[in-house]
């Protein structure tokens, strides 16, 4: 796993992936973060976090695209699947190359609400709190754009549909509204963008949707083992 | 030692692999052969637990690829047909990544790259990207990935494919290497190379065993009886007519000579037979000059060819060829044999990658 985790990493490195996402979020986030905090002096980062949200639905599926599909499509994966690694090392070292490459980001942005409290008050706690929920909300989209990834040899389609389900997810809240109330009500439930707004509007720490967060990555990357398990047998 | 058993392998309604099973002792060069989409690629992909089974079992020392897989292919180097490379890490970066992934202890990475290197001969790329190696150098870039922690198997599969012809020999003087401290299994649907090669050749068709043996052992079982070739100075007609009176003979052809007042024939003879002592009498007595006289030995490839026309004359009735497209091909007749041979035929005028519907 180590191993795999390690070539993805400089692979991101080795070619412009890496530093093209890392660039276009740090470069957004200073656009807001003059924007919001330093022009219109606003005290709470977390105002910067919520826009960047509609940035990280553009720029994940620029990371996660080749992960699996690279793989496939130049059959490398002969390597990985004949080498003694089990299946879910494989997921996971990729899975936490792509986490990584995101802390890199997330590492920088984490100065923001100290410039802010040198400059006058600062709500750090929950800025952090933000910023944790969205860090968890990248840690989603890249694993649901590994599962998107694996199903494909083309990085193409993969990030394309990878867009359009978080596209999707960032919608949810307008999309059940038009549903019957009980459907809607039903599936408003696993209402994504709405942990996230807890997080960044209301500066609750929203226990629930942390674990919807979690379960969410757990379960693409799960999804993701399986469908390499059932290629591999039918 | 690997042992397959009752390997079935099956692609919606396409059974790429049909209820093979072979053994392959310890220290053998075992070659995989028969025509593209035969499902070598497809059972060596088996093997490695690159694929699983539909059904059927492979062990490797007796551990079960498809239950214990990691443990299983601890024991197994891979070349696929298309080196597994990953063309933005330089030779050294990559060896040492597989190294990693094969799990050789930190100890002994540096030593076992340097090895594998120097054997397979890409020591002075090392610092190259993988990207601007030629076919040849990514080929052996391949296989010193398949060499690294010197596992006790290594299937390669088809590991001369576009290689130059010094660089085929290079590469078949280094599977005899490796043979020596490896058990070799490597396919090929060239049959000049597997019979060089091979201690031991298994034929497949349509995902079938059709033969298998050792390549000499092979050439005699289905060859018979070696034919003579003959010339001698004089009158063709009178030639014949002396030599159609050998007892044994059960063919007498003539076919042209290119030297002036003479004549060729080819003799085929009732199995067991040894017509060359007669037939040198005959011509002695005759007064008639003997002045060639040569077995033809067939080689496996002919066999092929002569089971082809053979069979074509000899019962073109007996199994209807149209059987084989069927469903049940449960019984492999001498007319699937015919068209192995046939195919073989066409691949060796023009060898061809593989056909693609082999991979998953």
């Amino acid at each position: 796993m180590t191993a795999i985790y390690k070539r993805e990493l400089s692979s991101y490195f080795n070619s412009m992936i890496g530093y093209v996402f890392v660039a276009v979020l740090i470069f957004f986030t200073g656009i807001y973060f003059m924007a919001y905090n330093l022009y219109n002096g606003l005290p709470q980062f977390s105002y910067t976090l919520y826009s960047l949200m509609s940035i990280l639905l553009i720029t994940i599926p620029i990371l996660t695209m080749k992960s699996m599909a690279e793989e496939r499509h130049s059959r490398t994966d002969q390597l990985l699947l004949t080498s003694p690694v089990t299946l879910t090392g494989i997921v996971l070292g990729k899975y936490l190359a792509m986490v990584t490459v995101l802390l890199i980001p997330v590492a920088l942005i984490a100065f923001c609400p100290l410039i802010i409290a040198m400059n006058g008050e600062a709500r750090l706690l929950s800025d952090y709190a933000a910023l944790f929920a969205f860090f968890l909300m990248g840690c989603v989209f890249l694993a649901i754009g590994m599962f998107l990834s694996s199903l494909t040899e083309s990085q193409i389609i993969a990030a394309v549909s990878t867009f359009a389900v978080l596209l999707i997810l960032y919608l949810w809240d307008d999309l059940t509204g038009f549903l019957p109330s009980a459907l809607g009500d039903l599936l408003s439930a696993f209402s994504f963008t709405q942990t996230f707004y807890n997080f960044v509007q209301y500066s609750v720490f929203d226990l629930g949707g942390v674990v919807l967060y979690l379960s969410l990555t757990g379960l693409f990357l799960f999804l993701t083992i399986q469908g390499l398990q059932k290629r591999r047998w039918s | 030692m690997i042992e397959v058993r009752d390997l079935v392998k099956q692609y919606g309604n396409r059974l790429a692999v049909d209820h093979l099973s072979f053994t392959v002792p310890d220290g053998q060069i075992f070659g995989f052969l028969g025509p593209n989409g035969a499902g070598k690629s497809t059972t060596m992909n088996l093997m490695t637990g690159y694929l699983g089974p539909t059904s059927g079992e492979i062990l490797v020392d007796g551990v079960s690829v498809t239950k214990e897989p990691e443990k299983a292919k601890q024991q197994i180097g891979y070349l696929p047909e298309l080196p597994p490379l990953y063309m933005d890490m330089t030779v050294d970066e990559y060896l040492r990544f597989a190294a990693q992934l094969k799990k050789v202890p930190k100890k002994e990475r540096d030593a076992q790259i340097d090895r594998v290197a120097g054997m397979t001969g890409v020591d002075q790329v090392l610092g190259r990207l993988i990207r601007n190696l030629s076919k040849g150098y990514r080929q052996r870039v391949g296989l010193a990935q398949a060499l690294l922690g010197f596992p006790k198997v290594l299937i390669l599969d088809e590991p001369t494919v576009g290689l130059d012809p010094k660089q085929i020999l290079e590469m078949r003087t280094l599977i005899r290497q490796l043979a020596r401290e490896h058990t070799v299994i490597l396919s090929s649907h060239i049959l000049s190379e597997v019979q060089e090669v091979c201690d031991h050749l298994l034929i497949i068709h349509h995902g079938k065993k059709v033969a298998a043996g050792e390549p000499a052992e092979l050439e005699r079982s289905l060859s018979g009886n070696p034919a003579l070739e003959v010339v001698v100075r004089g009158e063709g007609e009178l030639v014949r007519s002396q030599l159609a009176l050998l007892s044994g003979i059960t063919a007498l052809t003539r076919h042209d000579c290119t030297e002036d007042g003479c004549c060729a024939f080819r003799l085929e003879s009732a199995p067991e037979t040894d017509l060359r002592e007669a037939v040198f009498q005959t011509c002695a007595q005759a007064g008639l000059p003997l002045l060639e006289l040569r077995r033809d030995t067939l080689t496996l490839e002919d066999i092929f060819l002569k089971l082809t026309s053979d069979d074509v004359e000899r019962e073109p009735a007996k199994e209807k060829p149209t059987k084989r497209g069927g469903k049940d091909r449960a019984r492999l007749s001498q007319a699937d044999q015919v068209k192995l041979g046939e195919d073989i035929q066409v691949q060796l005028d023009e060898p061809q990658p593989e056909e693609e519907e082999e991979q998953p």
